[in-house]
């Protein structure tokens, strides 16, 4: 490991000035570990469900239609149309954050004569902060909304593998989501009180890290249990 | 004799000029006193396995004894293992980790120093909360792995086992936290020139075993939870009926188990190969492949874990995989064993306690490695498994290997820890005792497995062949008894009345060896400059290290860092007087650790199906460490 | 805040991170490469194809490292950040694939 990224290091100013081995900033470095960690515990959670896939001995099943003993009839419950509208929300929640942390990054720069609305609002954090956790909130809310109607469907944590796995790692990931519109919202909270600056761009790069982190976990789940069957 | 002492270092060995009362020890961020909190807790832990092994050996002593019922049996076995796993070697591992890695690395605290007593304090409280179940025989009894569906309600349907689940998830973030944490130290915390191929081979498998963490505990963590929810929640993932396959929980548990017992061990490596440079006052025998060797283990630990369900009946490919994988592991680690005896090889070998823990532990490991290379053939270990044979395997590579290493490490760092040695002579009477009551106990257990005894049973019958073994096995128990004794007055009294020890006792190399014993808060009052692997030598005993690489390259760039050359600091100040700042005390760590075990004991309610009672306190729980999260991010470092 | 935009601060950022075009462009091909998916998804023939699944994972793993390199910046970080990344991820994959052949969900035909 080299030393000679002290300069592109994030040494804006009256932060901490402590010197570090490699020049970047320690917080950094732990979310990275930690984000492999989190690899782990979702490869676990998948595989789980991969595992257990297909070897449900009653229904309701995700892709086929199923008649118990009393020939009453359960439909592939899940919910393509529905899922596919909150994935390409948290997809947009990404973009937001993405947009919140350069925001942060260039806000203190003078506007340019004439700057359109697009400019304008590609300087302010606070917009795009409120945007990304809202969407996180309204995947949020679909999850409910799915979940709420599977339990209608008869499909709870205790009817069968596929149930127990199901709930159990797309709650896990809603559970992440959930932490993360807290962290999102604090950080808005933050920006509201005292404003974020170009000095604050780690706070804002390292959430950011986490929440597309959490996006990608769900490009993941997405494919493996909706789409493949 | 070393009662009389020069008065400034007994002043500080006593404590008297630094803020020592008890609220100081609650509130501390500061790495070295959190590391002696770790080795107290852990070694109280170490005491209380040890009694339940005592207890055990006592039941097996003779064929049909009724000194303890089979329910109290499987308490106290399923106990004595996970107290030793997750309670003695693994927080001793880091109370080293604590106590070694910044003042190997030339740092003044590590990274994160507030989630490093948060670590501390979910450690305590968890091993609190796992253990007390014993005192009201509710203690969980379904074995250190826990196999499901045996723990699932249908077979264990008391709340034993919800101690045992709960108290691991607490357990498994205690160990989290600490290692992101150690791995931002060692990226980011060295002293300039402290490149990674001149780290201290303890930080470097240290290293290594906080990735194994990191990659290991969200298995076991899934685990777990899926059967919390079986347990508390109705799922189906260990309900057979349902569909479930047995085998679930035995591969998610030993993709962790096996990495975990590469967790146990490569700390102790790391101690040895501290030890025995030290004292054969030569630099480590080929330090590169040490290195490299450490990481292969580490690498290959992720790919050999089915080589625990070799008698469930995977097929002959997977068997063949998992064997070959298993054999190909012996190799890093035959490697070290060669390159600690080369490092002996024509050293001046000092024979103190410390080197004799040292060199046991290569030669009790290696007992340990054969035996495991032994089972990792399918057909060999189909007549090892479950019995006895396997018992001696690991107790040999735990209590031979890791247990010796650390042994190896008190008693080499605690002069470093405390400014005064351990006694030499109940030293040697402990190493002694030990060595001998270790074999005692088990190497016999090679014999009785071979002949059939399986392990877990709480009694048996005589006229099998097994009874002289375990007679044996009980005698060597009774005989680490007085050993461990021995070992804790030794501990105890030194404290005050050891001899007095300077900076560097025996001649080290590192830096750790440059600052006063016991280190200052600070740990050192100016960073040093590093330009070779063994800086103390460098100054001390050049001739020794004139073959190794002492380039400047990378050192040289940092100017913020004010380092000045490698020296020996031999005044004590206060930081204050240094004007060099410190972390606040807290006490925020411990109150969020505290609410978050309360938010795990309210799940304990549920089984009665309390629960309301259950959700308030989980809730109220979780909230109050949500609030103490915020006022601790929200509060300064320093 | 510095109160001080200096030139430094520009360079610096323009070099660590992509433009807003860019991430504009990335939204636009994750929501298409999206939009595919589950177009196949509701045509039986494309379904009822061996290609079918790998498709997909294939197509997820696109969305997934695009994310990573542009949305994460891995592309223009540390490749410190790389290495602590791409080791677990490699690790968890294997992780996943073993279990699946252990639990006779993939197979080998021969
Ligand atoms: C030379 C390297 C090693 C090899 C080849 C090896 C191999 C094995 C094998 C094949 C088993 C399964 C035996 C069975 O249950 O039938 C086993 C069990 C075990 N090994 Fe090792 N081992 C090695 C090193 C270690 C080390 C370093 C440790 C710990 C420090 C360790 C701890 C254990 C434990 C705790 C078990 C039993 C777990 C249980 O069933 O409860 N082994 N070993
Ligand atoms: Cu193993």
């Amino acid at each position: 490991m080299s030393a000679h990224t002290t300069a592109a290091g994030h040494d804006d100013g009256h932060v901490h000035h402590h010197y570090t081995t490699t020049g970047l900033d320690n917080r950094k470095i732990a979310i990275w570990a930690f984000i492999g960690s989190e690899c782990m515990l979702f490869a676990s959670l998948i595989a789980t469900y991969l595992i257990y896939k297909g070897r449900s001995i009653v229904g309701p099943f995700p892709h086929t239609e199923y008649v118990n003993e009393a020939g009453q009839i359960f439909k592939p419950i899940l919910d393509i149309p529905v899922t596919s509208a909150s994935t390409f929300v948290l997809l947009m929640s990404s973009l937001f954050m993405v947009l919140a942390l350069q925001a942060v990054q260039i806000k203190h720069l003078p506007l340019p004569d004439g700057a359109g609305w697009w400019t304008r609002a590609q300087r302010s954090s606070q917009l795009w902060l409120f945007m990304t956790a809202s969407f996180g909130a309204i995947f949020l809310m679909f999850q409910a909304y799915e979940f709420t109607a599977f339990v209608h469907e008869g499909l709870t944590v205790k009817t069968n593998l596929f149930g127990s796995t199901f709930f159990t790692l797309t709650g896990f990931h809603g559970a992440h989501v959930t932490a993360g519109v807290l962290w999102l919202t604090s950080l808005l909270w933050i920006d509201r009180t005292r404003g974020l600056g170009p000095q604050d761009e780690l706070i804002v790069d390292i959430a950011a890290l986490y929440w597309h982190f959490v996006d990608v976990i769900w490009i993941v789940i997405f494919t493996l249990v909706y789409l493949i069957q | 004799m070393a009662s009389i002492a020069a008065p400034t270092t007994a002043a500080y060995a006593s404590g008297e000029n630094e803020n020592t009362g008890i609220w100081s020890w609650i509130t501390t961020v500061d790495h070295k006193r959190i590391g002696t909190l770790y080795l107290w807790t852990a070694l109280f832990f170490f005491l209380v396995g040890g009694f339940e092994a005592v207890l055990i050996r006592t039941q097996l002593m003779r064929p049909n004894m009724g000194f303890v019922s089979a329910e109290t049996y499987n308490q106290l076995f399923t106990m004595h293992g996970t107290t030793m796993v997750f309670l003695a070697i693994m927080p001793l591992s880091a109370a080293f980790f604590n106590y070694l890695i910044p003042l190997q690395i030339g740092a003044r605290d590590v990274a994160f120093p507030r989630l490093n007593a948060f670590s501390y304090w979910v450690y305590l409280l968890g091993g609190i909360f796992i253990t007390l179940p014993i005192l009201f025989k509710l203690a969980p009894n379904g074995g250190w792995f826990g196999y499901a569906p045996l723990t699932t309600n249908r077979f264990s349907p008391g709340p034993n086992i919800d101690f045992w689940v709960l108290g691991l998830q607490i357990l498994g973030i205690s160990s989290l936290a600490a290692a992101f944490n150690f791995i931002t130290t060692i990226i980011n915390m060295r002293a300039p020139g402290m490149s990674l191929m001149r780290m201290p081979m303890f930080t470097w498998m240290s290293f290594v075993v906080q990735f194994l963490v990191v990659l290991a505990f969200p298995p076991i963590t899934i685990a777990l939870f899926f059967l919390l929810m079986d347990r508390f929640f109705g799922t189906t993932f260990y309900a057979i009926a349902a569909g479930a396959d047995p085998l679930l929980w035995q591969h998610l548990f030993w993709v962790f188990g096996h990495p975990e017992v590469y967790i146990l061990i490569l700390p102790a490596f790391g101690l040895v190969s501290e030890v025995l440079p030290t004292f054969s006052k030569k630099p480590l025998f080929g330090y590169n492949v040490m290195v490299y060797s450490g990481i292969m283990i580490g690498f290959l630990g992720f790919g050999v874990w089915a080589h625990h369900m070799f008698a469930v009946g995977m097929g002959a490919v997977a068997d063949s995989i998992f064997s070959l994988m298993t054999m190909l592991i012996g190799i890093p680690t035959g490697v070290k064993i060669f390159n600690w005896i080369a490092t002996m090889w024509s050293g001046e070998i000092r024979f103190t306690v410390p080197m004799k823990f040292a060199i046991a532990l290569i030669a009790l490991f290696t007992i340990g490695g054969i035996s495991g290379v032994m089972h990792s053939s399918p057909p060999a270990d189909l007549q090892q498994t479950d019995t006895y044979f396997v018992v001696a395997h690991f107790h040999y590579v735990l209590f031979g290997g890791s247990i010796r290493g650390i042994f190896a490490g008190i008693s080499f760092y605690y002069p470093k820890m405390t400014g005064r040695h351990l006694d030499e002579s109940l030293g040697n009477w402990h190493f002694w005792l030990n060595f001998i009551g270790m074999n005692l106990t088990f190497f016999p257990m090679h014999f009785s497995g071979l002949l059939g005894m399986s392990r877990r049973i709480y009694t048996y019958d005589a006229g099998q062949g097994w009874d002289l073994f375990n007679m044996m096995a009980t005698w060597g128990t009774y005989l680490l008894v007085v050993a461990t004794a021995i070992f804790v007055w030794n501990f105890v009294r030194s404290r005050t009345r050891g001899a007095i020890a300077g900076n560097d006792p025996w001649g080290g190399a590192t830096l750790e060896w440059s600052i006063p014993s016991p280190p200052p808060e600070y740990n050192f009052a100016q960073i040093p400059e590093v330009t070779s692997r063994y800086p103390l030598w460098d100054l001390k005993a050049p001739e020794k290290t004139a073959g190794i690489d002492h380039s400047h390259a990378d050192a040289m760039t940092i100017t913020d860092a004010h380092a000045v050359p490698v020296h020996e600091e031999t005044e004590r100040h206060t930081a204050k007087e240094l004007g060099i700042p410190m972390p606040y005390p807290t006490v925020k760590p411990l109150v969020v650790a505290f609410s978050m075990v309360v938010m795990f004991c309210g799940l304990l309610f549920l089984r009665n199906g309390m629960f309301a009672v259950a959700m308030t306190i989980t809730i109220g729980g979780g909230a109050a460490m949500v609030a103490g999260l915020y006022s601790w991010l929200t509060a300064p470092l320093e | 805040m510095t109160g001080d935009p200096s030139v430094a601060h520009d360079t610096k950022h323009a070099h660590a991170h992509p433009s807003g075009a860019t991430y504009l462009k990335v939204a636009a091909i994750l929501t298409i490469i999206t939009v595919v998916e589950v177009w196949a998804y509701y045509i039986p023939a494309l379904v009822a194809s061996p290609l079918f699944n790998p498709s997909l994972i294939i197509l997820s793993a696109a969305k997934f490292l695009i994310v990573v390199l542009f949305y994460m910046h891995l592309k223009y970080d540390h490749k410190l950040f790389k290495v602590l990344f791409t080791g677990p991820l490699i690790i968890a994959g294997a992780t996943i694939v073993a279990l699946l052949f252990l639990f006779h969900q993939l197979k080998i035909s021969f």
